[in-house]
């Protein structure tokens, strides 16, 4: 939007001018995440197609973002006509016939395309109730110069024994680098999602069959005491206040040796304008136990439309648009390759252009085609998502559990004390939601 | 002059304002009584079972409610100090002859107008972050090790943050007292001979009683429900030392989307404010009656 | 002059005085600088701090990215909307409560205060219930209500303070001189009352603007105001301390200039009922 026209804008929607009555207005919210605003800023190439249709955007901040959507769904607020949600939310939301199944979507938006994992994953009992606009999993990201210099090659796939010596190696302190950079704030989508899956690849898992934690099991003891061990020994000071930013800033200016997050960093490490170190960067698979299953996450920011919509046919078409291959091309053309919304469609990766711009492509999608939220863990468990379980409660006890890993990493807690302590929350919680149902 | 009418016409206007916040206050607060009692969850919203007190029940024996009702104790009551006693520490300094006095009074006025979230992340990430933070970069060059300040000393930090927030309203209420205060009685008891100190107890602080009274009261009220604060910089970890009581009813409503058990806990927290307002009126109100 | 004000007095105090301010300034202005600097220099150890690359291009950025006039105009509205009409409601009641009072009128304030102890999330779904029902998310009036309802315990209890401080016996004599009780508020108590008002509707206006809970939860874009704006770019994923200063920034510039401009009369209504 040019700001005079922006200002006009805010100005006549002060005095209520009322807009002509064929006109569909869609209320859009969205994560303020890089790929969405450049989508905000091409909405002209939508409003153009569709001369009816005009959008208004609400972008707010993940957590905001998460609390305004759920809040507004939950008591039919209304309030929404496209909602940004994440593949946690899919299968809840669809339950509860809160979503509406996209099963009208014209015929060149080759739902096929959609890359099978993630297609799954906002897919809920095989019908579509929202649209991926980027995805990612999580992988190794590593300084290739650091590495050299300590005299280590990074396997193919790398073991986490491997890394935890590696990170060991290239620790000096008094240059302040760091071996490691994991996350260490308390959250569900923050600490619990890489310890999540970590855990997954030690063969741990949160409920067995019968909806049991399992905080009291050895391999959770195996993966918290690992994880606080290295990063003492390897980590930067504050690690227990550090999401993914802390981790990315860090990173950027050459502070950690290794970085194991989500895809969408290799695309921000890389970039010479924000990053120190982006001719540097190496890529790796998320690390493996050996036990069959790696700490690669899975996860997507889709769209989808409330069930209630008054404007189900004017948001099937802004949806169509914003995920499909044409979308995908169009931000080429303007921003080029490396900015396209990655992890979403197998024609990109198939796609020798965006290869060439993106040399973290061919890893990304192997990380996403590595993570299978069905069959997350060692063993059998009764639920679904990788670095977190599907189910309404999950985000009280993960960000529960997640206070108690962030004091044990502090320092503040033991290892023992704060899995004592997670077992205790959760089984109450599990309790008092009327688990096994 | 208390006649009959006089008092007829005082109940009629005082009626608008009570009637609003009578209503403000009762129809959320009935809904609230009502959604306590039921098994609510928002995800969840095709049931609405009866409970009972199942859910003041869970959040009274949450281990994070003691936590969290002792921090929020601690929280409250340091801010209070610190603004109170360097509030007048620094009142103290700017009514001394200062050159430019004007100018500096704008810069401690400023954080008062900046909002809670945007503070909180200047303060974490620009100036606390243990290595690329402006405090870290002063600890290194003078030789020291930085500070892991949310690990260490998380809630420490915490009240930094809302102490830098709240100082300004207690100094300028305190300078402004200060500066009321009757010169030619300062001069006076220095003519008696008396020392600096005892001026400062038994003239200006007097004087002062009822500024920091209101300063208590007003900050009193936000500081029970500070939670962007938190919420930025450590989400309510780790453990629980820096989870307060708005933190735990949040991560209720927005984070278990329970509204059963955020509509029990916002009860127990009006209830406790209401214990701590008692008590502040029995400590300090006495400073309010003329 | 009875007290010795020395050259060295002055200095020490001047310099000490300075130095504070410097402090309690130091984080706005660190901020105002990062908004000027690219998001690598904002993080880059040791930090720089007048010798890097100034750069408007966060500037740029937010304006080309959010409406800011639009959400500045909201908060404007929203802030000065709820405390006016806060005043409106609150002068009678301060009023009759400062000048005849009964038993009931200390019960009644410690009462009101105490309704501004609710912490809004525990009200959260109610409210957004009753919204949803009488068509009011994402409307200004909805917002004004509620915000002028949060502030108005505050606005009655300031009032309330200075008003008990004018003299009694001044309205008594205008009654004897036929004053009516409309006269007597509008000619006699308002004069003697505007610096209390005065910083009342200052306070207010600052506590209304950095509202940042309602403000967030009830509007979607039509009503949105500057909170809204900055949680559009707080926490992305990726660098964001320079685009966020920058928001920032223009967040606060609007109140911190309101605010230095009427500082003294913010102090001095703030101080005239706290002080004897």
């Amino acid at each position: 939007m040019k700001p005079l026209y922006a200002a006009l804008l805010g100005a006549a929607s002060l005095v209520a001018v009322s807009q002509a009555s064929a006109q569909t207005t869609l209320t859009i919210a969205t994560v303020n995440n890089g790929d969405m605003v450049r989508m905000q800023g091409l909405t002209d190439d939508f409003t153009k197609k569709n001369p009816d249709i005009n959008v208004k955007w609400v972008t707010l901040e993940e957590n905001v973002l998460r609390q305004r959507v759920t809040t507004d769904i939950a008591t039919k607020g209304g309030q929404f006509d496209v909602l940004t949600i994440g593949t946690y939310e899919i299968p809840i939301w669809a339950k509860q016939s809160w979503l509406v199944p996209l099963d009208k979507l014209p015929a060149d938006y080759d739902v096929n395309d959609i890359l099978p994992k993630i297609r799954a994953a906002v897919s809920y009992k095989d019908t579509l109730y929202a649209a991926p606009f980027y995805g990612e999993s999580s992988m190794t990201m590593y300084r290739k110069d650091l590495f050299e210099k300590a005299g280590l090659t990074m396997p193919e796939q790398p073991t986490w024994d491997f890394i935890f010596d590696a990170a060991k190696k290239i620790t000096d302190k008094s240059t302040e680098t760091y071996g490691i950079c994991l996350r260490g704030k308390a959250g569900w989508g923050e600490n619990m999602a890489f310890l999540t899956a970590m855990s997954n690849s030690y063969g741990a898992r949160w409920f067995d069959e019968k909806w049991q934690p399992q905080f009291n099991t050895p391999e959770w003891k195996a993966t918290l005491t690992d994880y606080v061990k290295v990063m003492k020994e390897a980590g930067p000071p504050g690690a227990s206040s550090n999401g993914f930013n802390e981790n990315l800033a860090l990173f950027d200016a050459g502070k950690c040796g290794i970085w194991i997050d989500a895809t969408v960093a290799a695309s921000f490490i890389s970039d010479p304008k924000q990053s120190k170190v982006a001719d540097k960067v190496g890529f790796a698979p998320a690390p493996t136990k050996g036990l069959g299953k790696t700490a690669a996450w899975l996860w997507a920011w889709n769209l989808a439309i409330p069930a209630g919509s008054k404007k189900v046919d004017a948001a099937e078409k802004f949806i169509a648009w914003a995920t499909s291959k044409d979308y995908l091309k169009l931000v080429a053309d303007k921003e080029g390759w490396a900015n396209v919304p990655p992890g979403t469609r197998t024609s990109l990766y198939n796609n020798p252009e965006y290869q060439k711009a993106a040399p973290f492509a061919a890893q990304t999608l192997q990380a996403i085609n590595s993570a299978d939220p069905d069959h997350p863990t060692v063993k059998p468990v009764p639920y679904t998502g990788v670095q977190y379980a599907a189910i309404p409660e999950f985000q009280g006890i993960g960000t529960t559990v997640g206070q108690q890993f962030s004091a044990a990493l502090s320092g503040s807690k033991s290892v023992d004390a704060a899995l004592e302590a997670a077992q205790a929350s959760t089984e109450r919680e599990m309790k008092r939601s009327g688990y096994p149902k | 002059m208390a006649t009959r009418q006089t008092h007829m016409l005082g109940r009629i206007l005082i009626a608008p304002s009570v009637l609003l916040l009578f209503i403000w206050m009762i129809v959320p607060l009935v809904m609230t009584i009502y959604f306590s009692v039921l098994h609510y969850d928002l995800l969840n919203p095709g049931v609405h079972d009866f409970i009972g007190f199942e859910n003041y029940y869970y959040f009274l024996t949450d281990p994070a409610f003691l936590a969290s009702l002792k921090n929020t104790l601690v929280l409250v009551g340091s801010v209070l100090i610190i603004t109170v006693v360097l509030g007048t520490l620094v009142a103290l300094l700017m009514d001394q002859p200062v050159i430019g006095r004007n100018f500096v009074r704008l810069m401690v006025i400023a954080p008062f107008f900046v909002m809670p979230t945007v503070s909180a992340l200047v303060w974490k990430n620009l100036l606390m972050h243990p290595v690329s933070g402006f405090f870290a970069w002063i600890a290194t060059s003078l030789g020291f090790r930085p500070i892991d300040w949310f690990a260490q000393a998380p809630l420490f930090s915490i009240i930094l943050i809302v102490a830098w927030q709240w100082l300004p309203f207690a100094t300028l209420i305190l300078l402004t007292a200060l500066q009321s205060l009757d010169e030619e009685q300062k001069e006076a008891a220095e003519m008696d001979g008396a020392h600096a100190f005892s001026t400062f107890f038994y003239i200006t602080l007097p004087h002062l009683a009822r500024p920091i009274t209101v300063v208590i009261l007003i900050e009193t009220i936000f500081l029970l429900s500070v939670f962007a604060e938190i919420f930025v910089t450590t989400g309510g970890g780790p453990g629980l030392q820096t989870t307060n009581i708005a933190f735990l009813i949040y991560s209720q409503a927005l984070i278990q989307y329970d509204v059963g058990g955020a509509s029990a806990g916002g009860l127990v927290a009006v209830v406790i404010a209401n214990i701590v307002a008692i008590i502040l009126v029995r400590l300090v109100g006495k400073n309010l009656e003329t | 002059m009875a007290r010795k004000r020395t050259t060295t007095r002055i200095v020490v105090s001047t310099v000490s005085a300075w130095v504070v301010g410097f402090i309690f300034f130091f984080p706005i202005l660190w901020m105002i600088l990062t908004s000027f600097k690219t998001e690598l220099d904002a993080f880059s150890i040791p930090p720089k701090f007048l010798f890097f690359h100034w750069t408007t291009e966060n500037y740029a950025t937010v304006q080309e990215r959010s409406n800011y006039v639009h959400h500045a105009l909201n908060s404007v509205i929203l802030a000065g909307g709820s405390t006016l009409i806060a005043l409106l409601i609150a002068v009678p009641a301060a009023y009759a409560m400062a000048f005849s009072p009964t038993k009931r009128t200390r019960g009644t304030l410690m009462w009101m205060l105490s309704t501004k102890m609710m912490p809004p999330v525990g009200v959260l779904v109610p409210i957004y219930l009753l919204f949803r029902d009488f068509n009011l998310l994402d409307s200004r009036i909805g917002l004004i209500a509620v915000l002028c309802l949060g502030n108005l315990p505050i606005v009655i209890w300031m009032l309330f303070t200075y008003f008990k401080e004018i003299p009694k016996d001044i309205l008594e004599a205008a009654r004897m001189d036929g004053a009516t009780i409309g006269k007597e508020m509008v000619y006699i108590l308002m004069p003697m009352a505007v610096p209390g008002i005065a910083s009342t509707l200052l306070l207010n206006v600052i506590l209304a603007w950095n509202e940042a809970f309602w403000t967030l939860n009830l509007t979607t874009s039509t009503a949105a105001p500057l909170t809204v704006f900055i949680a559009s770019y707080s926490s992305p994923e990726g660098l964001f301390w320079a685009k966020l200063s920058a928001a920032s920034t223009l967040a606060i510039a609007p109140i911190l200039i309101i605010g230095w401009f009427s500082q003294k009369q913010l102090v001095r209504g703030l101080t005239f009922g706290a002080v004897k």
